[in-house]
């Protein structure tokens, strides 16, 4: 009987906030994101404006909302209950997210095991190889796409040597993909042990760890642009040289849009630690959804290494 | 908290109650279903008759197109997170949803989405043309301009999707009173959670298609491009994987509405509800492994056509238990024929109906007979027009009174069902022989041979539409007076939300209750 009464008052003290601002403005901040760029595609003049006004918006009404829910937290609104919502929104919000990678790897998968092939003229489906693409072999990476092959073009990208594929074990050590997952996952651990540190209270070891790991985080974005940099200007590798770099862009350019809102995530948690005195051993969500975020990241790499690099 | 809304017009954009945001979630839901439903009567009004009347061959692709957006992602979605957003912590005996203020924001970013999506028709080139399965290359090669806005559009009606779907799934498994247990849970519940769990799988998928999309339209990659070495096929691939679990986001609430009604006016408690669980569940763990069936006549190795079509037929029996049960719960009860108890055998009926054809349309030889034909058309209207549509109105007739306090007139909820009946059959009934004899689906003229069923058709939709208006009227009607319901509105109907007074007051369970 005590065990219900218990749970009856917990309930009772669910925290429902009365009114808020922040939904609506937040959707107005958000149309007008996705209304300017959609203008700016189509080569609107004022779309960028309405992007940017908007963006702007969108930022503001986050930062507002962050900074409310953390002071509710303050307060004491948050019974033990509410925070095991936040729990569980966090946790499926990351699972979403796998299901968007999901969809680029199925497409890298598709391509390179089935459609490459057929194009070529493998099997039944396959037909079409001599009228349509005469001359197309699949290789991956795709380096001359069927349109080449029909009108007898050279590939524009370089490689295979060249490309960002695997270059044997023996050269890992002068590959950068070998040196951006050593650099992230060495953060997956550190940022494990600044939570270690968290949870004993050491605040000195938690922010120590954690701003090594914002530093690999950051420093992992850095030699990306660099690879990128060289792919667009030394080996032709684009956006437009076929499916190649339509899967390799996009794979790698998702995960690095979320490696910088992770390390965003973290660097602000730093912040809250630093500048705040935020998180305690027994109560520091705020930061454990950023780690986990982290992790996740994490193991898109692995992923992507894999598929993309090792084996690509 | 013990206070009730707030005043003016702010209420309805700053409010955390979910009472507050299931009735906008409907409201919204029922515009836009008037506005697919206009988009609907311009098409059956150009095919009353063979040629061309009303409507360019252009407009007529867009009416298509934007009939097809509107009703799934504008009326048929938002309408079960409606219910689900009122009747959930009703039935769980919670005080809210359990993430008050994203509840509003999944909300207000649907006007926004649709105003953006409506907006294209008013654009140069037009509204998007392509079919609102927006097949590659026709959504990206030929498509017109406006087709960036639809995609940021589905974009962000994503995201609100999303966040619905982890609000319910928070909701449901942190927000039970004392003594909820998982398998005490209302049927509604289930399905809703279930449902939940096929939203966050796959609306990611989707903006993935569309970003890939996106980018091949503007910024040269060759995702859905053969000359680049991608795949049309590809995008058929990413969105039918989406698509086949979101056929079943938009049945199996309606399956939990139907398992509360029944029971209600059988005066019999369901037949197999844990069958019924595991039903779902089975139903929705098969949607993920059957999306070729949409596929087959796009040249599939034979072994992907087979499974394919075995999977597709598996699902016949996780489905067939639930009519069963339905079936078996009507059996020998002492029924009463109140509208939504009708529109809910209605739905038995029908949506088994619309299950064989699509039986028939699982068999991969007899597909390449069927394929692109009034046939199918004929097939997902029957699932969805008397599936999901007639399990909304059931659902709203069924607990309208505990919304408002209020009966709704029971003769003219009657009227309305016998014409919707009617109306439906009628319009969709015939696209069964149309299909059969060739007639192709998303054309504005066709071969004279069509000419009787398409007129029997558009006779129907135009009475479909007027059932609506009647719909409408009987909805504004109770809530602005009318006989008094009493606080369990039915005779002992099952569930937590019969135990609040009617109206139920702005916040119910804020001290949960005891579920024994």
């Amino acid at each position: 009987m005590s065990s219900n009464q218990d749970n009856a008052v917990e309930h009772e003290e669910y925290y429902v906030p009365e009114q808020s601002k922040l939904p609506i403005f937040a959707s107005i901040g958000l149309f007008l994101t996705v209304w300017g760029a959609a203008n700016w595609l189509n080569g609107n003049a004022n779309g960028p404006m309405y992007f940017f006004g908007g963006s702007l918006m969108f930022a503001f009404v986050l930062w507002n909302w962050f900074s409310i829910v953390i002071s509710e937290n303050i307060q004491g609104l948050n019974s033990p209950q509410l925070k095991k919502s936040y729990v569980i929104g966090m946790a499926w919000f990351i699972f979403s997210e796998v299901m968007f990678f999901a969809a680029f790897f199925g497409a890298l998968f598709y391509v390179r095991s089935l459609a490459g092939p057929w194009l070529a003229g493998e099997g039944e489906q396959g037909l079409g190889n001599d009228i349509l693409w005469p001359g197309y072999e699949h290789e991956w990476p795709v380096m001359t796409t069927p349109d080449m092959a029909a009108n007898g073009d050279s590939a524009t990208m370089r490689g295979p040597e060249q490309n960002m594929s695997n270059p044997g074990l023996a050269n890992w050590l002068g590959w950068l993909p070998f040196w951006n997952t050593a650099i992230l996952l060495t953060s997956s651990v550190t940022c494990h042990i600044a939570h270690g540190a968290l949870k004993k209270d050491n605040r000195r070891q938690f922010n120590l760890w954690l701003g090594l790991t914002v530093l690999l985080g950051i420093g992992f974005i850095i030699l990306q642009i660099e690879e990128y940099v060289h792919a667009y200007n030394e080996m032709g590798l684009t956006l437009e040289s076929g499916i190649y770099g339509a899967t390799f862009f996009l794979l790698t350019g998702f995960h690095g849009a979320h490696v910088t809102l992770g390390t965003f995530m973290l660097l602000v948690m730093l912040l809250r630690s630093v500048l705040k005195g935020h998180f305690k051993s027994s109560d520091h969500f705020g930061f454990e959804s950023a780690s986990w975020y982290w992790h996740f990241v994490d193991v898109v790499w692995v992923g992507l290494f894999l598929y993309v690099y090792v084996f690509g | 908290m013990a206070h009730g809304p707030a005043k003016g017009f702010t209420r309805w954009l700053y409010t955390t109650n979910h009472k507050d945001i299931g009735s906008m979630y409907l409201w919204f839901s029922f515009a836009m279903f008037l506005l697919g439903g206009v988009f609907a009567l311009v098409i059956r009004a150009e095919l009353f008759e063979p040629g061309l009347q009303i409507v360019e061959p252009e407009l007529f692709n867009q009416m298509t197109t934007m009939h097809g957006l509107v009703m799934v992602f504008g009326a048929v979605m938002p309408a079960f997170v409606g219910l689900a957003n009122w009747m959930i912590p009703m039935m769980l005996g919670a005080p809210d949803m359990a993430l008050p203020r994203m509840n509003n924001w999944s909300f207000w970013i649907l006007p926004f989405a649709f105003a953006m999506m409506t907006s294209t028709l008013f654009m140069e080139g037009g509204a998007p043309n392509f079919g609102w399965t927006f097949y590659a290359p026709l959504s990206t090669t030929y498509a017109p301009p406006s087709v960036t806005f639809f995609i940021f559009a589905v974009h962000i009606m994503g995201a609100s999707s999303i966040m619905g779907a982890i609000n319910i799934i928070a909701t449901i498994m942190n927000m039970r009173a004392p003594g909820m247990t998982y398998m005490k849970m209302p049927l509604f519940v289930w399905t809703w959670f279930i449902t939940a769990y096929l939203l966050i799988a796959v609306m990611p998928v989707l903006a993935g298609v569309v970003t890939m999309m996106l980018f091949d339209i503007h910024f040269g990659t060759s995702f859905f491009d053969a000359a680049g070495g991608g795949d049309p096929v590809l995008f058929q691939h990413v969105f039918w994987f989406f698509g086949h679990p979101e056929v079943y986001i938009m049945i199996l609430p309606a399956f939990g509405i139907v398992s509360a009604i029944i029971p209600t006016f059988a005066r019999k408690p369901l037949f197999g509800y844990s069958s019924m669980v595991y039903a779902t569940a089975s139903i929705a763990f098969l949607s993920f492994v059957v999306w070729a069936h949409h596929m087959f006549t796009v040249g599939m190795p034979l072994a992907g056509e087979l499974a394919f079509m075995y999977m597709t037929m598996l699902i016949a029996v996780p489905t067939g238990v639930k009519v069963f049960n339905w079936v078996t719960t009507m059996f020998k009860g002492s029924m009463t024929f109140e509208t939504p108890m009708l529109f809910s055998i209605a739905f038995v009926i029908l949506f088994s109906i619309g299950g064989f054809s699509g039986l028939m349309l699982a068999i991969a030889p007899a597909d390449f007979q069927y394929h692109d034909t009034y046939f199918v058309v004929a097939h997902f209207h029957y699932v969805l027009v008397p599936g999901a549509i007639f399990s909304i109105t059931a659902g709203v007739y069924y607990w309208l009174p505990k919304w408002c306090g209020n009966m709704y007139n029971e003769t003219m909820g009657k009227t309305h069902f016998w014409t919707a009946f009617i109306g439906l059959n009628l319009t969709f009934f015939p696209m069964h022989f149309a299909g059969l004899s060739g007639m192709p689906r998303r054309i504005p003229d066709y071969n004279m041979m069509f000419a009787d069923w398409n007129m029997i058709s558009s006779v129907g939709a135009f009475l479909f539409g007027a059932a609506q208006i009647l719909f409408l009227f009987n909805v504004i009607a109770t809530i602005r007076g009318g006989k008094k319901a009493t606080d369990e509105v039915w005779e002992n109907p099952e569930g937590l939300e019969w135990t609040v007074a009617s109206p139920a007051p702005y916040h119910t369970f804020s001290k949960p209750p005891q579920v024994s």
